[in-house]
């Protein structure tokens, strides 16, 4: 009462006031400042200030005829982008393209050389426009742009700095992919555009060989007409040379395994043998083969070749610039572009939101790969992060972020030293490359392979690679031809024997990129713009790297919270990046679940087929049901069943036994006759079920046939029509026959039949009076509980002295010693069982591998006395 | 049982056969509890043979033969070649060049034999063009011969020439041989059984049938070696006979009635003439068991009398039966299941019989044989058994034609259902699993 508005009104109101308000609100040093609340603005929202609403991707060109110009955003929508300066911004991006790439003649050549270019990348920060961005540049080759190369860069532009600098290594591996792809398209079309264009230049040849016979026999060999036009052959001839050089470096372009990049489908095949090299014209139209067959457009090869008429090129006019340069769509096949836009898609998908969340769920899949001999139990396949959770395997070391700061202030991370290179290497020093991270001794073909493609997609080290082999194209030439100017510098190991020194040297210290400095500082440094930088730092914490990982177990990852990790992020990341090589599993693994993904899916077709006359269904729950043949059951759908299994447990009070049926790998068979009800079950109960599968294939949510015993090994939950045809009868003489193999959850008359159940651990996880509202909350609810579990069973299934005799007489103890384990942990007879048929799964989870899927070789049961459950 | 699955209204009787044993869902003594579908056949499973220790042949009655790794339930080879059903089949092994070696050969109704390498899947020799399917096939160590019994029996040598045969019998054929001492080969010809000797002069072979033993009243079903003193055969209407291996005669003659059940008389008729059939018999050179019918009959050698029985052990026929050393025997039936049985002696109070359940049943000697067995053998008999139920194996869903036993390995059972199923002791399994774990765990030097 003393409390009541009226009564405060007749009281002094200081008095009141300053010891009520005093209860009630924070203390001073507590106190907030109030978020200045302007028209539901999300407070937390990085972009406040920056003249875009949310991330972008943007592609520029550094155009040589109009400078640099952004050529399109991901997402395409001009309100993402808002009022922020496209061309502005790409200027400055283009600006800091240091990569110098070119074509020309090595000194010691006549011949102008291809550089395949590593791409460059780095950040840039511009806090004045409060425009953050990981920047991708990479080169594409056009043979009418000057130097044979456009630049081209790729850029994810944020507001968030920490989004950028945080996720460098994610964002690089994904942009790389987008790269490659656009890179192979690019070779591809260059190859055949060359291959026209020598078409073209024989043709021009023939024709200037008559012109000249005709010259010679009616001027004379010494008149003026006959030498320009011996000269102006010359020029063709050597043109024809050069062209058929170009060709053949862009057709041998290094082939490097990419096992990862499944994008890349329809790689280039890369001629092997230099046989085919002989003669250009064949070369292309075979080695692109292959390529062709996947895209009509560009099936072109032998057909083209014939189509293609020739024409005549006047010799002097063979560089023009006064064309319209092709459009990027044009320089990299269309096939191939638009692969390149449907990575970029992914990646803008990816990194959208805020950082916190990406963070976490990061952290959550690192989690969940360490745990890959027990994750099949329980754990749903990740969503989308497919190309992250490789991103993670692949980068086994921590390269570091190079930054540009264009706006002058400085960034966050301290100064950073430049340097590029420039040095050119045989093929073959490219193999040698392969193994970077020789410092583990444990390095298995799949590290080496993670390590070929992290070399690949680092960025300090821009490595240009010529196509240069032992048959030089020196050979080929006849050597009267003067220089072509290049106005580009060229740094190129004159002889031989310089190829020889950067090789020893390359060699030892295997991995170039982190010490290329040293490497070839005495040789080939370009000098660059001090505005490009290359931090250095990130080196230093490479070499204490296993250390902290050592340190930085599991714990002091979900501790920390993932904000403040700014400065402790790289002991996180490495954390976990760092642990791929020590599981030996990756790409292996990689290989063989998507072998067993197959192998699922065969077992559903023939599991369709089997049972053939699956009815079809005409429930509308149909549609809301995870069990469709073929899709992945994702966590969204698990969380959303959270809602059926809370309706479940709190309906049906012998939940228990059936979650108990569930976990201990009895198949529950829900029979019913309405088959929205039955599914309703089922789908209340399907996250129960261990080693679910990726598509769900241990469920069957709607049967209107007899089950074999097969299927029981199969199927662990099972909705079952009651029919009362003649189909139902023999349904029930299934049920009656494999009795002892299963339990029977009857929803029409509301029965369970199935074994006792005692114990306390199922009653936390389905407790009827459980406070939890939410369905999702629910499903997390019983996942941390299923994951105890699974952590027990883990325990259990790998502890010697449970499981290995001491001696040969002691085969009687080891049952006791695993009874008392058991009963240590807490578990009754029951519980036991749960933890039993758990680890039975881990074991040939672990010793066959996942190649055989969801679907056990073997069947295990046990003859237990059912009983009968009523509600 | 299921009523309240039926809520009622169905008539279970269809649908439920009224289980004449039930043993219930607890089986502690029960040790199969893991169980490998094999699933590869498209026709009925007839038959299974041992290669090794680790592989099994099944033969169906398409004409395919795989041969299977018990262990792991993979499935090794396809042997293809047969054109229709598989009639006999047996494990060969040779000695060439100190290495044995295991072959496997196949008879077929398309009148062919052949010779499989188990290893390789190669049909390394084929007979084809025979006069008549052969329905049983032996091996003779001894003179590194074997024979197939067809409508004639033919002698062959290792590398598969044939080298003596008899003239043509009967359309009935052989039905089943066994060896007897000094070269004698005894054969099962509808309800005779025909003793043949080789003469083995050199490397000439002949074969002649020396004795036709016309005792049996019917047709018989089952020859088998007792010991290298007796052999037994049992018929069509339930005769048991004892044979001297070395002189030929009757040693022991049971005919096996089990006491007809009161009910209409037509239906009465029929039913005995089946249930009375000795279906199959085996034996460990002490006690023969005979699968008489549904029932089991367990019968002590050297005593010369019943030691257990179980008139009604099945829902319908047993097919094939074994013995084990631990006093345990198993039988598979036509009703689908195999099931485990335990010889233990009976109270000493208690009736064998007195359940009222299974029935009486009684044997009597024919007085005109010169050992004469008692003329009733009475329930009471000191030294009888029971036959007591301790397991089933349920997963068939058609008549289990025949099993083999892989000892701690598992027991392997073929079915008309198809299927080829690996019943496996789960304890030992699992503790197999651990140690497969940890191996690996080792050779990964951790997870």
């Amino acid at each position: 009462m003393i409390g009541s508005p009226d009564l405060v009104a007749f009281t002094k109101e200081d008095d009141f006031g300053d010891s009520f308000s005093d209860r009630w609100s924070l203390p001073d040093e507590f106190s907030v400042p109030l978020f200045t609340h302007a028209a539901n603005a999300n407070p937390w929202t990085k972009t406040s200030y920056a003249k875009f609403s949310k991330d972008f991707i943007l592609i520029s060109e550094f155009s040589e005829q109009v400078g640099p110009q952004p050529l399109l955003t991901i997402p395409n929508d001009p309100k993402v982008c808002g009022t922020f300066d496209l061309n502005y911004f790409s200027l400055r991006i283009m600006s800091v393209d240091y990569q110098a790439s070119f074509v020309g003649h090595p000194p010691g050549s006549n011949y102008p050389k291809l550089n395949f270019v590593e791409d460059s990348k780095v950040v840039l920060g511009d806090s004045k426009e409060g425009a953050f961005a990981y920047v991708h540049h990479l080169t594409l080759y056009d043979l009418e742009a000057r130097g044979f190369v456009r630049p081209f860069c790729m850029a994810y532009i944020s507001a968030d700095e920490r989004k950028i600098m945080q996720q460098f290594q994610e964002l690089s591996s994904e942009f790389s992919k987008a790269s490659e792809c656009l890179k192979l398209g690019n070779r591809k079309a260059f190859a055949n555009e060359l291959v026209k264009k020598l078409k073209d230049l024989e043709y021009t040849r023939s024709v200037l060989n008559k012109e000249t016979e005709l010259q010679k026999m009616n001027n004379g060999c010494y008149s003026t007409q006959a030498i320009e036009k011996a000269n102006e052959l010359a020029n063709v001839e050597k043109s024809i040379y050069e062209h058929k050089d170009l060709l053949w470096q862009i057709t041998s372009y290094p082939s490097r395994k990419k096992k990862d990049m499944d994008l890349v489908q329809c790689e280039v095949e890369k001629p092997a043998d230099a046989s085919v090299l002989d003669d250009g014209d064949t070369l292309t139209s075979n080695c692109f083969e292959n390529a062709d067959k996947t895209m009509e457009a560009e099936s072109d090869g032998p057909s083209r070749k014939s189509s293609y008429t020739p024409q005549l090129i006047n010799a002097k006019s063979a560089k023009c610039f006064d064309k319209r340069l092709k459009t990027l769509e044009e320089l990299c096949d269309t096939h191939f572009f638009r692969q390149t836009l449907e990575q970029l898609n992914l990646i803008e998908k990816l990194f959208r939101g805020d950082l916190c969340l990406i963070y976490t769920s990061q952290i959550d899949r690192a989690l969940l790969n360490k745990q890959r001999v027990t994750s099949f139990l329980f754990e749903s396949e990740q969503d989308c992060g497919e190309g992250l959770s490789k991103s993670f395997n692949t980068s086994t070391n921590n390269p570091p972020i190079p930054i540009l700061n264009l706006s002058g202030k400085p960034l966050s991370l301290v100064s950073h030293t430049t340097c590029v290179d420039m040095y050119h290497m045989k093929p073959g020093v490219e193999m040698m490359e392969g193994p970077p991270e020789s410092s583990a001794s444990d390095i298995t073909q799949e590290t080496s392979e993670a390590a070929d493609t992290e070399t690949k997609g680092s960025f300090s080290s821009d490595k240009s690679i010529e196509a240069l082999v032992g048959a030089s194209p020196s050979s080929l030439q006849p050597n009267c031809f003067e220089v072509l100017e290049r106005k580009s510098k060229v740094f190129i190991a004159s002889s031989s024997e310089d190829l020889n020194v950067i090789k020893s040297n390359a060699v030892p210290h295997g991995t170039s990129d982190r010490s290329s400095s040293e490497v070839f500082g005495t040789k080939n440094i370009i000098p660059m713009d001090t505005a490009c930088c290359i931090g250095q730092e990130g080196f230093i914490y490479e070499e204490t790297l296993p250390e902290i990982a050592q340190e930085c177990c599991g714990d002091t990852v979900v501790n920390q919270e993932p904000l403040s990790l700014l400065q402790g992020d790289s002991t996180l990341q490495m954390d976990y990046i760092l642990e791929a090589p020590n599981m030996g599993l990756h790409f292996s693994e990689l290989n063989i679940s998507a072998l067993s993904e197959e192998v699922a899916r065969i077992n559903i077709e023939d599991a369709s087929d089997s049972t053939s006359y699956m009815s079809a269904s005409t429930s509308s729950d149909r549609a809301a049901s995870p069990f469709t043949y073929g899709s992945v059951i994702t966590m969204k759908q698990k969380k959303k069943a959270g809602h059926s299994t809370l309706r479940f447990i709190r309906q049906y009070p012998f939940a228990q036994q059936a979650i108990f049926c569930l976990l201990s790998g009895r198949t529950l068979v829900i029979l019913g006759v309405d088959e929205g009800t039955v599914r309703k079950l089922v789908n209340a109960l399907f996250i129960f079920v261990p080693n679910l599968g990726k598509y769900g294939e241990s469920v069957q949510p709607w049967l209107s046939t007899p089950f074999q015993l097969t299927d029981l090994q199969r199927w662990k939950l099972i909705g079952l029509q009651r029919a009362t045809s003649p189909a139902g009868s023999s349904i029930f003489h299934s049920l009656n026959r494999y009795s002892r193999y299963i339990s029977i959850l009857d929803c029409d008359n509301k029965t369970l039949r199935c074994p006792s159940y005692k114990g306390m651990l199922i009653s936390l996880m389905a407790d009827h009076r459980t406070q939890i509202k939410r369905g999702s909350t629910y499903f997390l609810h019983v996942q941390s509980m299923l994951t105890q579990l699974t952590a027990k069973a883990f325990l259990y299934t790998f502890c010697h002295h449970i499981h290995l005799p001491m001696d040969i007489n002691d085969q009687g103890s080891v049952t006791s010693r695993r009874t008392n384990f058991l009963s240590q942990l807490g578990y009754t007879v029951e519980e036991s069982q749960i933890v039993q048929y758990l680890s039975e799964l881990i074991k040939r989870h672990y010793v066959q591998g996942p190649s055989k899927g969801v679907i056990q070789s073997f069947f295990i049961y046990n003859y237990t006395t059912s009983y009968l459950y009523k509600i | 049982m299921l009523r309240w699955i039926l809520g009622g209204r169905d008539a279970q009787g269809a649908v439920e056969k009224s289980a004449v044993l039930f043993i219930g869902e607890e089986q502690p003594k029960n040790c199969f509890t893991e169980m490998q579908v094999l699933k590869g056949h498209f026709d009925i499973v007839r038959f299974l043979v041992q290669i090794d220790d680790l592989r099994f042949a099944s033969a169906d009655d398409d004409g395919l033969v795989l041969i299977w790794n018990v262990e792991t339930g993979d499935c090794l080879l396809e042997l293809r070649g047969h054109t229709q059903q598989i009639t006999a089949m047996m494990s060969y092994t040779l000695i060439r060049g100190g290495n044995v070696h295991t072959a496997l050969i196949t008879a077929s109704s398309d009148r062919t034999l052949s010779l499989w390498d188990p290893d390789t899947g190669n049909r390394v020799q084929n007979v084809s063009d025979l006069q008549s399917s052969v329905k049983c096939l032996l091996v003779l160590d001894r003179l590194n011969v074997w024979l197939s019994g067809g409508n004639e029996l033919c002698v062959w040598n290792r590398d598969f020439d044939l080298q003596c045969k008899t003239v043509h019998h009967s359309d009935a054929g052989i039905s089943a041989m066994v060896e007897i001492p000094k070269n004698f080969i005894a054969a099962a010809i509808d309800k005779e059984i025909v003793i043949f000797k080789l003469n083995v002069s050199g490397s000439d072979i002949a074969v002649m049938a020396v004795r036709h033993l016309a005792d049996h009243q019917d047709t018989i079903r089952s020859l088998i070696k007792i010991n290298d003193r007796l052999f037994a055969s049992g018929s069509h209407i339930g005769e048991l006979i004892l044979w001297d291996s070395v002189d030929w005669t009757i040693q022991a003659y049971e005919l096996i009635l089990w006491e007809e059940p009161v009910g209409d008389e037509v239906r009465l008729t029929n039913q005995k003439q089946i249930e009375r059939s000795i279906q199959h018999m085996s034996s460990d050179g002490e006690i023969i068991v005979a699968a008489v019918g549904s029932g089991l009959y367990v019968y002590n050698v050297p005593m010369k009398s019943v030691v257990a029985y179980r008139k009604i052990a099945h829902d319908s026929n047993i097919l094939h039966t074994m013995l084990q050393q631990d006093g345990q025997l198993m039988s598979c039936s036509e009703d689908g299941s195999v099931r485990i049985w335990e010889l233990q002696d009976l109270p000493l109070t208690a009736e064998p019989a007195s359940s009222g359940f299974f029935g009486m049943f009684g044997t009597f000697g024919r007085s005109s044989k010169q050992n004469s067995p008692p003329a009733k053998k009475l329930p009471a008999v000191p030294g009888l058994r029971s036959l007591e139920l301790t397991g089933d194996l349920i997963g068939h869903s058609g008549a289990v034609q025949m099993f083999l036993s892989f000892k701690e390995k598992g027991l392997v059972t073929c079915s008309t259902d198809h299927l080829v199923i690996v019943w496996k002791d789960g304890e030992l399994q699992s503790q197999l699993r651990s140690l497969a774990l940890f191996q690996k765990l080792e050779d990964n030097q951790g997870l």
